[in-house]
C-alpha cells in the first residue's frame, strides 16, 4: 500500500507548497509512489488518515497549537517545509514588536478576540521528524527528504555555513565588494543560491547547529555596520533561535 | 414559500490559497445566514518592516505571498524607488515587465489547470485527471513549466525572486537566453490553442449569473496596464496611483480577520477579469482572439468569466512578452557588472508603488526617514479589495440557486470563491497598523 501524505498549512505564504506543485511532471512521478490524502491548496478530498504530514508556516496562535498536536497524533512523521515552520521565518520579525500594543491598534476594543503570540516555528509546539529548510524550499532537497523518508533513512542536511557552498561556486564574497552577508553562520544546502544570483544571503535556513554568532557581528561590524545593524541582520530570519538561547 | 431547510458550511475553501469559510443557513425557505468568512491567521507586516532598510524591504514583503511574490517585490521596489527619486534604465523596464508577465502566466495556468478545471470535469482535483486526461493534464504542465522557467530566468528563481533590487537588478540574463526564451514562447501557441479548445468546450458548464459592480485597475494610453499607469475604473475617471486610499477605502467587519474595501458602490471586483474590462482595447491580437471565442467582451459582470479572462490574459504576455525581447535584441541588450549593486543616494520619504498582480491590483506605500529607514507601510492586497464583492455575488447568487440540492448549492458557492482566485493568506497579511 502506498504512504498517505498530507499538507498542512499555519501562518506563511504557502510558497512551499507552490513548491511541490512546481515539480510538475516529477511530482506526476512522485504521485506514484504516494498517495495524497489531504492537500487544501490542489484538491477538495481531505482526510485524517495519514502517515506523513507536511507541515508549513508558523504557529502564532494559541488555539492553532490544537490543530498541531491531532496532527502529529494522526501522522507518523511530521515534516516541516520551508522557514516559518523550521525556524519561525519572517514572522518571527513581529516578535521584537509589543504584541499587545501591534493587536490593539489593529483590532481596537475587539482585540482580546483576535489571539496572536509570538511567531514560533513547529517544533516549539509538537516534535517534528524532519526539516526542509528555506524560503521558499527547493524541490530537490524537498524530493530528497521524501525519498529518505520512504527509503526509512535519515536526510542528509548539511551542517556547514552557505561559505563552503559559496566558494565552491567561485563567487565573489560580499564582504570583499562592500556588502553585508549572514552566509558565514547560515546552514547551507541552498547551493548559495542567492549569491550565486548576485546579492547576499540573508539567511533564510536558519543558523547551522553551532554557528559562531559573535564572530559574525564582530566581521559585520569590522566591515562598517553599527551595532544595532549588525544585530538586525540577525533579526530577519533568526529571532526564535536567538531568542531560544 | 418552500419548506427547505439545510445548512451549507465549506470550512476552509479548497483549491484557493489561504483560509476562508463559507456559511448558509436555510430555513423554510428563507436564507438566514449567506456568509463568506476569513479565519486565516494575520501576520502584522506593516509592522514587520517599520525599523527596517530600504534595501531589504522588497525582500521582506517578498513573503506576503508566496504565489504572487514577484509582484509583491515589483510593486515594493516601485515604492522605494518612488520615495527616494531613483529612476530605472529603459532596458531595466522592460525586463520587469517581462518578469511580470512570467508571474501572470504562472499564477493564471495554475489556477485555470488546476484549480478550476476540476470543478468543470466534476473531479475533486487535478490528480485524477492526471490518468483520465493525461494529454490536457501534460499540456498544462508544459505551459507552467515554460511560465516559471521564464520566472528563472528573469528573476533567478520562481518564488522569491532575488535580482529584483532597488535600482534595477542584480544580475540579468542574456540576449541567447532571452531569444531562446522568445523562441519557445513562440513554440507554447499550439498549447495556448488546446487550452483555450478544452475550456471552450467545458464553457457550458460556467454558471450564467450576473451582477453589476465596479471594476478597478491600472490603465495606460499606451499598453494593457500591468506594471504602470493610473488607476482607472468602468465607473470613474481615472487618477494618479498616489490616490489610491480614495478608490479603497478600506474597512473591518465582523467575519472577517482580513478587511474589506469599497469605492463608489458597495464593492468592486478586481483582477484578470476587472483588466480586461477596462483595458480591452489594448489586448494582443491573439488574446482578443481567444476572448471573441468565449463571447468575453467589456463589460462583462459574470464573475465566473474571470478564469476565463486569465487564459486570455496568459495569451496576452506571451505575445506581450515576445515583443518585449524584439524590443530589447533592436536595442542591443547592455551588459551589466556581475553582482550589480546601483548607486542610490538614500534620502527621507514617501513613496506609493502600485503593480497589476495575478489577482488585481496592489500598493504598497512606505515613508522613509533620512537614513532610509522605514516608519510607516501600508499594503492594498488585491483579495481584501475583493472579498466584499465575494459576499455581495454570494448573497445575490443563492436566491438563484435555491432549488438545487445543497451539494450542488455549496459546489457553485465554491466555484464561486474559486473564481476570484483568492489569495487569502495574503489579503489577512495586509492588516492595517497605524503607529503612533
Amino acid at each position: 500500500m502506498k504512504p498517505k501524505v498530507a499538507f498542512f498549512d499555519f501562518a506563511g505564504c504557502e510558497g512551499d507548497q507552490l513548491q511541490v506543485a512546481n515539480l510538475e511532471e516529477e511530482l506526476l512521478d512522485l504521485l506514484g509512489q504516494v498517495e495524497v490524502v489531504t492537500f487544501r491548496e490542489v484538491m477538495k478530498e481531505e482526510s485524517d488518515n495519514y502517515d506523513i504530514a507536511f507541515v508549513e508556516g508558523s504557529c502564532t496562535r494559541l488555539h492553532d497549537e490544537e490543530r498541531l498536536k491531532q496532527i502529529r497524533k494522526n501522522a507518523t512523521y511530521v515534516v516541516a517545509i520551508g522557514s516559518c515552520a523550521t525556524i519561525g521565518g519572517i514572522n518571527s520579525l513581529k516578535n521584537y514588536q509589543d504584541l499587545d500594543d501591534v493587536r490593539r491598534t489593529v483590532y481596537g476594543d475587539k482585540a482580546r478576540l483576535f489571539d496572536t503570540y509570538a511567531a514560533r516555528p513547529i517544533d516549539a509546539v509538537i516534535p517534528v521528524d524532519a526539516y526542509v529548510h528555506g524560503c521558499p524550499i527547493t524541490r530537490e532537497e524537498f524530493l530528497h527528504v521524501v525519498k529518505s523518508l520512504l527509503l526509512g533513512k535519515k536526510p542528509d542536511i548539511p551542517n556547514y555555513p552557505v561559505c563552503v557552498e559559496c566558494k565552491k561556486n567561485e563567487n565573489v564574497c560580499a564582504f570583499e565588494r562592500g556588502q553585508f552577508c549572514v552566509g558565514p553562520v547560515t546552514r547551507a544546502g541552498c547551493n548559495s543560491c542567492c549569491v550565486n544570483e548576485g546579492t547576499i544571503c540573508w539567511g533564510c535556513r536558519g543558523m547551522v547547529d553551532n554557528p559562531n554568532e559573535n564572530s559574525e557581528k564582530e566581521v559585520l561590524i569590522k566591515n562598517g555596520l553599527t551595532v544595532d545593524d549588525a544585530i538586525n541582520k540577525f533579526k530577519l530570519y533568526f529571532g526564535w533561535q536567538e531568542r531560544k538561547k | 414559500m418552500s419548506d427547505k431547510n439545510f445548512d451549507v458550511e465549506v470550512h476552509h475553501v479548497t483549491r484557493v490559497e489561504g483560509h476562508g469559510n463559507i456559511y448558509v443557513n436555510v430555513r423554510n425557505g428563507t436564507i438566514e445566514r449567506c456568509e463568506w468568512n476569513i479565519s486565516e491567521a494575520p501576520r502584522f507586516f506593516e509592522a514587520m518592516v517599520v525599523g527596517r532598510n530600504w534595501n531589504e524591504l522588497h525582500h521582506i514583503t517578498s513573503r506576503i505571498c508566496g504565489i504572487c511574490s514577484i509582484g509583491h517585490t515589483l510593486a515594493s521596489l516601485k515604492a522605494t524607488e518612488a520615495a527616494m527619486g531613483i529612476e530605472i534604465s529603459e532596458q531595466d523596464l522592460k525586463l520587469r515587465k517581462i518578469a511580470l508577465h512570467a508571474e501572470n502566466m504562472q499564477s493564471h495556468i495554475l489556477h485555470v489547470g488546476f484549480l478550476v478545471l476540476p470543478d468543470l470535469m466534476s473531479v475533486g482535483s487535478v490528480i485524477p485527471l492526471a490518468s483520465s486526461n493525461p494529454e490536457e493534464v501534460k499540456t498544462v504542465l508544459r505551459l507552467h513549466r515554460l511560465a516559471n522557467e521564464m520566472s528563472n530566468m528573469l528573476c533567478g528563481r520562481t518564488t522569491h525572486p532575488q535580482r529584483l533590487i532597488p535600482g534595477g537588478f542584480s544580475k540579468i540574463p542574456s540576449m541567447k537566453e532571452l531569444s531562446g526564451l522568445r523562441d519557445r514562447l513562440k513554440a507554447s501557441v499550439p498549447d495556448l490553442q488546446a487550452v483555450a479548445n478544452l475550456l471552450q468546450s467545458l464553457a457550458p458548464k460556467i454558471p450564467d449569473f450576473v451582477r453589476e459592480t465596479e471594476f478597478i485597475g491600472l490603465t495606460s494610453p499606451d499598453e494593457y496596464a500591468l506594471y504602470d499607469g493610473k488607476i482607472g475604473s468602468t465607473d470613474t475617471d481615472s487618477a494618479p496611483a498616489r490616490e489610491y486610499l480614495t478608490y479603497t477605502n478600506e474597512y473591518v467587519v465582523p467575519q472577517s480577520t482580513a478587511k474589506w474595501a469599497k469605492h463608489k458602490r458597495d464593492s468592486y471586483m478586481v483582477g484578470a477579469l476587472a483588466r480586461l474590462n477596462i483595458n480591452y482595447d489594448k489586448l494582443s491580437p491573439l488574446a482578443k482572439k481567444v476572448a471573441e471565442m468565449f463571447d468575453l467582451k467589456p463589460v462583462c459582470h459574470n464573475p465566473f468569466m474571470n478564469s476565463v479572462a486569465q487564459l486570455v490574459e496568459v495569451v496576452h504576455s506571451v505575445e506581450d512578452s515576445i515583443r518585449l525581447i524584439n524590443e530589447l535584441e533592436a536595442a542591443g541588450l547592455k551588459s551589466q557588472p556581475d553582482y550589480n549593486l546601483p548607486d542610490i543616494t538614500v534620502k527621507a520619504g514617501q513613496g506609493v508603488g502600485a503593480v497589476e498582480v495575478p489577482r488585481g491590483i496592489l500598493f504598497h506605500d512606505y515613508t522613509y526617514n533620512k537614513d532610509g529607514v522605514c516608519t510607516k507601510a501600508n499594503f492594498i492586497i488585491p483579495t481584501n479589495q475583493n472579498h466584499a464583492n465575494i459576499q455581495l455575488d454570494m448573497k445575490a447568487l443563492l436566491p438563484k440557486i435555491l432549488d438545487k440540492t445543497p451539494k450542488e448549492i455549496e459546489l457553485t458557492l465554491e466555484m464561486l470563491v474559486r473564481a476570484y482566485d483568492p489569495c487569502i493568506s495574503c489579503s489577512t497579511h495586509a492588516v492595517k497598523v497605524h503607529f503612533v
